[in-house]
């Protein structure tokens, strides 16, 4: 079973706090919960919605169809075409000046209760709030819960009042009630993108982060700043995107781990210094999370249409990785395997998201644990002294395996040590030999190509991997994978990558390629227009997909539709 | 005991023969040897451009990265390790062009960073074309008509953004140069010396003679603290160009202000923590 619930409303009328609120109160009643959010890229007005799905399934992907449309705003009426038979629709006639006929209305007068009861018409949020969970027959305690949860450390005038304000909407009398089914009672807990990257980030050990402002990388940036103390992070909002990511070289230069994030116009000023990092061979991760482009493009929507630039961004040859985590949790493990794979190779590392990841809350159980891979790669203080004359950029023979000379932090030592954003010697200063520039071009980018790829993981596999129908895709579009791999109508297999530069080697990918060869319905969905995705697998590992689903509307794919398109192949 | 020689590194700079720029790493050399500041405890960083080569010229930690992005780079480092002395040495072009936007930051932050600029008021890496402080009218290759933007007046532009240390020197005056910059190295907070520098090859204008007899050692006869007479001073650049510390402050610096790394560099503080906390 699960249940859909959409809130929407002008921006500034807090559709997204109530929407969080009933994001927690279903897992906190041990639901399985996905929300995800829609919104302009405005401060007040326009039209934003929050759509919150819950149940006993597992959920991971957004809906098309609706079992309660909450709605302050006239826009929120046009989606009464996706409320299902039974669904239900709540609205403030008097407020939105415009009477609905169908049964499936119900009129609230949210001010009204309001103002008879002397509160202000900004409790509308929290009176709809208590109104639905009563729809829901969900006993007020947990209401109340929530509502102390989130108002923890207001003053009490405030927190009465709220709680005034469940009652309003308790007491309504609604005629219409809904029995949910019985959930497995275990507490969940609730994590987005944001909270995936910046736990991925402090937990590898990041001690620095540079940003300039931008959607939708911004939420990773505050969550960082917001435990930058606790966790003893030095952040700092820079000039521009060209000084965040110098700043984080620096800082790596120096020995810390650092990391800077930025969405696609960002990213494009950042191009120089990625070339940089590679050049010096100085570790940083950066945080690409993409919004539709071109230029300043959808700022609020999402888009999958940065996957090759990711990949190509930067001039002259050098590595880097990137990856492109599916859901929160393999946010946090992929930014974790980024600083790691940053440091061990002395490169550039990249995780891409896109606002449709970031913005969406998944749940999880309660006692999820975590475990980080996390080793420090460099030289400090004594054990520096054993390098009797330190070669930061020592050659290699790129035919061997024999690791990179570590990273030494420059003052820990005497032994001194240079980079230089030019071609240079092993020592890092600046020379004009062709010899020496072969032997760097080796250890710079043969060596660290062939070794990286041995770390990169392979796709995963959902569903009947016998079934003719196999569906492909990466990053965010994880979640409709999935369950378009559990729907119980079609049998379908899915496979999602998530490691996507380099791609895992051919002769490791036997299940993945051999599923394809044997299918003859491969269809390849990705959120762009060009099909950055499928260039990319077709390019790698030589087979050409038969179909493909491209979304370019700004909004993601939702699960329905999705069906919906593998019947029309079909 | 620190000798001369503990800060060469033996490579042969590859500048024209009679350049500016050997002045001013000779004065680097004897100021970091009159101050007792080992090649280890400093981290030299630059950019693009002649200048930018000097940090290859001297025994030292050094990090030379993009044209005009020498600050972020040294903000981060002095952030990430605020014990190190991190100086800069860039150009004209190089800090007043390309790096503008991060000067104007520089100055509101106050890191504890020295910036030298060789200030020859042209592009000599890229051979001849006029710089932010070019003079206006000046024909070149690439100006036809002339440079038709008024000069940047550094001195004036660090003083207005209340630069915590702003002084100019020349690299025709060898003593006055080193103590100049012994004591921007000493300066707690962000320094910024100007040193006009001749160009052998690109500026047959501002050669030494054209210098020789305009400039002038000044002691500030004012409060160094006084902004307004800080900025009169700064005004004066046609007949007599003086050289000396303009203006001064002590505000905290940049890293002063972070709370995190009141006690304990941010390198010693590298670690794994526990994130149990995060997951609610």
């Amino acid at each position: 079973m699960n249940y859909t619930i959409r809130i929407c409303g002008e921006a500034g009328q807090g559709i997204q706090t109530t929407g969080e609120g009933f994001s927690r109160l279903f897992s906190l009643l041990g639901y399985n919960v996905f929300s995800f959010q829609d919104y302009e890229s405005r401060i007040r007005g326009g039209h934003n919605f929050y759509q919150i799905t819950f149940g006993t399934d597992e959920i991971y992907a957004p809906k098309k169809f609706l079992d309660l449309l909450l709605t302050f705003d006239k826009k929120g009426l046009e989606y009464k075409n996706l409320l299902r038979d039974d669904g239900i629709a709540i609205y403030d006639a008097d407020y939105l000046k415009k009477s609905e006929h169908d049964e499936k209305f119900i009129n609230c007068p949210f001010r009204q209760l309001l103002n008879n009861a002397r509160l202000k018409s900004i409790f509308e949020n929290v009176v709809s709030f208590a109104l639905v969970a009563n729809i829901l027959s969900i006993d007020r305690k947990y209401v109340y819960k929530v509502i102390y949860d989130i108002f923890a450390g207001k003053p009490e005038d405030i927190i009465e009042q709220n709680i005034k304000a469940v009652d309003i909407g308790y007491d309504f009398d609604v005629k219409r009630k809904v029995n949910l089914p019985a959930s497995d009672s275990e507490e969940k807990i609730l994590l987005d993108g944001v909270k995936g990257v910046g736990i991925g980030a402090i937990g590898s050990g990041c001690k620095f982060y540079s940003a300039y402002p931008m959607t939708p990388s911004t939420g990773v940036f505050q969550y960082i700043g917001t435990h930058a103390e606790k966790f003893n992070i030095v952040v700092e909002q820079a000039e521009d995107e060209l000084s965040a990511i110098n700043m984080a070289i620096g800082a790596s230069f120096a020995g810390v781990r650092a990391m800077t994030g930025t969405s696609g116009g960002g990213f494009a000023l950042m191009n120089e210094a990625l070339s940089l990092s590679g050049m010096t061979e100085t570790p940083i991760v950066i945080l690409l999370s993409q919004r539709p482009g071109p230029a300043t493009g959808f700022p609020t929507r999402t888009e999958q249409g940065e996957l090759l630039y990711a990949i190509h961004a930067g001039h002259g040859d050098f590595p880097r990785v990137v990856f492109a985590p599916g859901d929160p949790l393999e946010c946090v493990y992929l930014t974790n395997k980024a600083f790691d794979i940053a440091e061990k190779y002395q490169i550039p590392a990249i995780v891409l998201t896109d606002q449709h990841l970031v913005d969406s809350l998944y749940s999880y159980k309660k006692d999820l644990k975590l475990k980080l891979k996390n080793k420090d790669y460099r030289l400090r203080s004594a054990d520096f002294e054993n390098y009797q004359d330190y070669k930061r950029h020592k050659f290699l023979d790129f035919t061997k395996k024999i690791p990179l000379i570590p990273l030494a932090v420059p003052g820990n030592s005497r032994q001194l040590v240079f980079t230089d954003s030019d071609e240079h010697d092993e020592y890092g200063h600046i020379t004009e030999d062709g010899e020496v520039r072969k032997r760097m071009v080796e250890r710079r980018y043969f060596w660290k190509i062939e070794n990286i790829r041995n770390e990169i993981s392979l796709p995963k596999i959902y569903g009947n991997s016998d079934s003719k129908i196999v569906l492909i895709g990466f990053g965010s579009n994880l979640g409709v994978l999935k369950e378009i791999a559990n729907n119980k109508e079609i049998s379908v297999c899915a496979i999602h990558f998530s490691e996507l530069f380099p791609l895992p080697l051919k002769e490791n990918s036997n299940e993945f390629l051999k599923i394809i060869s044997r299918s003859n319905l491969t269809i390849c969905i990705e959120n762009n227009a060009s099909g950055q995705f499928q260039k990319l697998v077709e390019s790698e590992y030589g087979f050409k997909f038969s179909h493909n689903l491209r979304k370019y509307d700004g909004r993601p794919f939702n699960y329905d539709e999705v069906l919906e398109d593998i019947y029309a192949i079909l | 005991m620190l000798s001369y020689k503990d800060f060469d590194n033996g490579t042969v700079p590859a500048w024209c023969p009679g350049c500016g720029n050997f002045a001013i790493l000779d004065a680097f050399k004897k100021a970091l040897l009159e101050l007792g500041i080992e090649p280890y405890e400093i981290t030299l960083v630059s950019g693009i451009g002649q200048s930018s080569k000097l940090p290859h010229y001297l025994k030292c930690n050094g990090f030379n990265g993009l044209h005009g992005r020498s600050l972020p780079v040294a903000t981060g480092i002095s952030v990430a390790n605020h014990k190190q002395k991190v100086i800069i040495f860039g150009g004209d072009g190089d800090t007043y062009g390309e790096g503008g936007n991060h000067l104007l930051h520089a100055f509101r932050r106050n890191p504890n960073i020295k910036l030298f600029v060789h200030n020859n008021a042209v592009y000599g890496l890229t051979k001849g074309q006029a710089s932010p402080t070019t003079e206006f009218g000046r024909r070149t290759k690439a100006q036809p008509f002339g440079s038709l933007s008024e000069p940047l007046n550094p001195i004036a532009f660090a003083i207005a953004m209340n630069c915590s240390f702003v002084a100019r020197s020349f690299s025709g005056s060898p003593e006055h140069l080193k103590n100049i910059m012994k004591m921007a190295i000493n300066h707690e907070g962000f320094a910024l010396v100007d040193i006009l520098q001749i160009c052998v090859s690109f500026n047959k204008v501002n050669n030494f003679e054209w210098y020789k007899k305009r400039i002038y050692e000044f002691n500030a006869d004012y409060d160094l603290s006084d902004k307004l007479k800080a900025f009169e001073k700064s005004q004066e650049f046609d007949e007599r160009i003086p050289l000396g510390v303009f203006y001064s402050n002590s505000r905290p610096t940049f890293e002063k202000n972070i709370p995190v790394i009141k006690d304990k560099t941010l390198v010693s503080m590298q670690n794994f923590p526990d994130i149990t906390s995060l997951i609610c």
